[in-house]
């Protein structure tokens, strides 16, 4: 997926209009698992949106495997299977009778035979980690992080190439967090697929992701690893954002005369440094 | 300010045709004693009884066993009703359920207007609680206009207004990016330290209670640890099980510790583990 100079204005020409992005280019290459941050506001759920064509540029091009997917005759239905997207609170979007049919729910409306459903939506629960005991449930008697993986599984059993989640941790206590996330990772190393994840935590996404794309005011502000954009944590801090709460600890330190690394966002590499530093002395 | 006893709380739980198929215990023996001034944190996973807690203590819900007493009224008698409410006012997780008025002060006036305040006074109110969570400058703004955490700042003025002696604050900032949270709960602990309003603070985010008097995780509707965020945290491995977390502050601490270093048990501010490092 590559994104060229796409801008979107809100309410053109009228006296509401807001541009939400304004010049964006971008790269979803295979495979990788991203990172997008931003306060409420900066562009991050309208770009996601332009993913999977739900929302279109006013302005520049999207390519899906080469193709311009404004252009004529585009078949926008067959993105939209290609790119899965897992909105904020997914769970009330759960409707069904039992867990198994809910994730049988969108293979049934790509045309699939009920056999071929079946199959998909057993492989997505194992995927998201719902044991069979679940399968015949009502969605509605799972706990909040197990509806939200219920959900998951509902846009996985259509065999997206690229998997966009908006904020699939919000509202759950710590190990629920925790729970949804590795097995997220877990997915994308089995399955190779293309993970976009947005969050408000700086501390997971500096956990789990390969690249962290910053927007701010509808616009690209950083575009790289964790560890390059995370050196800029006092920008960061004036857009409303931050760093994981190690990497101020460990510039801190730095300032302080210890040799240790600044360039550190995670609790393993922190407690590395640091003990590689206090063995020196 | 507020008390229990042996409070619990049981719903039925029911079929599809409407059959009780059972009861479910939410809340489960709690005994608390809150006093007036304090800030209270309550921990606890999705499903851990602490909202259900909550909603006690301003009698949306009244207990189905045991007592509870805010300002020293029962909430099971009805006509303490009033005054409970005025006593202790919420906040809840959704910014955008709570506001109801079309422009900021209306919204904050709505509370006072309701119990009948007398007009001046209501202006007067508004204006205190609009500067006291500082949103003053927004009070002729639509709410729609407003950021998340704007939102949840109005939401509380609204409270405020109320002159309520305690706040019960459910998850306010779950919904928020970080500077949302950050101007929440900057707000919240300034009422606490200037208005000297009583808090109680339910959360996921643990950072966020390490400036509470008392730290309460409950877990199966029971209250499973209590103490101060220090004694508290200093407890990782039974937190985990809880299926809760510490600051990554004291996670790192911790993890020094078990690799070696003579590092004291539940840190909580960064500053104090970059001390002990550089000494």
């Amino acid at each position: 997926m590559r994104l060229e100079h796409v801008n979107y204005i809100y309410s053109q020409g009228t006296a509401y209009e807001k541009q939400a992005l304004k010049d964006i280019c971008l790269e979803f290459p295979d495979g990788e698992f991203i990172g997008i941050i931003g306060h409420t506001g900066s562009g991050k759920s309208t770009l996601i949106q332009h993913l999977n064509g739900l929302i279109k540029a006013t302005g520049g091009a999207l390519y899906y495997d080469g193709k311009n997917i404004y252009g004529a005759g585009y078949p926008m239905k067959e993105l939209r299977s290609q790119v899965g997207l897992v909105f904020q609170y997914p769970e009330h979007q759960l409707f069904e009778v039992d867990v198994l049919k809910d994730v049988c729910f969108g293979p049934k409306n790509q045309g699939l035979s009920e056999e071929e459903c079946i199959k998909r939506a057993k492989e997505a629960l194992r995927l998201v980690g719902l044991k069979e005991k679940y399968h015949n449930q009502s969605p509605f008697e799972l706990s909040g992080g197990q509806k939200r993986r219920a959900a998951i599984a509902g846009v996985l059993a259509m065999h997206p190439k690229i998997l966009v989640l908006d904020e699939p941790t919000a509202g759950l206590d710590p190990k629920g967090r925790d729970e949804i996330l590795n097995q997220i990772a877990k997915l994308h190393k089995e399955t190779k697929i293309t993970v976009v994840l947005v969050s408000h935590s700086m501390e997971d996404v500096a956990k789990y992701v390969d690249r962290i794309i910053v927007m701010n005011h509808a616009e690209v502000m950083y575009n790289g690893t964790p560890k390059e954009v995370f050196r800029h944590y006092r920008e960061l801090e004036e857009v409303g954002l931050a760093a994981p709460q190690v990497t101020y600890i460990m510039q801190e330190l730095k300032k302080k005369g210890m040799p240790v690394s600044g360039d550190v966002t995670t609790i393993e590499e922190a407690a590395d440094e640091i003990m590689k530093a206090v063995q020196i002395r | 300010m507020i008390k229990t006893e042996n409070l619990s709380f049981e719903y039925e739980k029911r079929d599809e045709e409407g059959n009780v198929i059972g009861t479910h215990v939410a809340v489960d023996g709690v005994e608390l004693s809150i006093k007036q001034g304090q800030f209270i944190a309550i921990l606890g996973h999705n499903g851990s009884g602490k909202s259900t807690l909550a909603k006690h203590m301003n009698a949306i819900l009244v207990p189905t066993g045991g007592t509870m007493w805010v300002a020293g009224k029962d909430t099971k008698q009805d006509a303490n009703l009033r005054d409970i409410r005025q006593s202790a006012g919420m906040v809840f997780q959704n910014p955008d359920n709570q506001i109801i008025g079309t422009v900021v002060e209306e919204d904050v006036g709505f509370g006072p207007e309701n119990i009948g305040v007398p007009t001046e006074e209501i202006w007067q109110r508004v204006e205190e609680s609009l500067n006291a969570v500082g949103m003053i400058e927004y009070r002729h703004h639509s709410p729609n206009k407003l950021s998340g955490g704007q939102k949840q700042r109005v939401a509380i003025a609204g409270v405020v207004a109320m002159r309520p002696k305690c706040i019960v604050l459910d998850e306010p900032t779950a919904m928020l990016d970080p500077n949302g949270r950050k101007e929440v709960l900057k707000t919240v602990k300034k009422l606490h330290e200037k208005e000297k309003v009583t808090v109680i603070l339910i959360t996921h985010y643990m950072e966020e209670v390490i400036d509470a008097d008392v730290v309460i995780v409950m877990d199966h509707g029971k209250i499973v640890m209590q103490g101060t965020p220090r004694e508290i945290f200093s407890r990782v491995e039974e937190l985990k099980e809880y299926r809760l977390d510490v600051p990554q502050v004291t996670m790192l601490a911790y993890e020094l510790r078990k690799r070696g270093l003579n590092i004291p048990n539940g840190i909580l501010r960064k500053e104090e583990l970059v001390k002990i490092l550089c000494q």
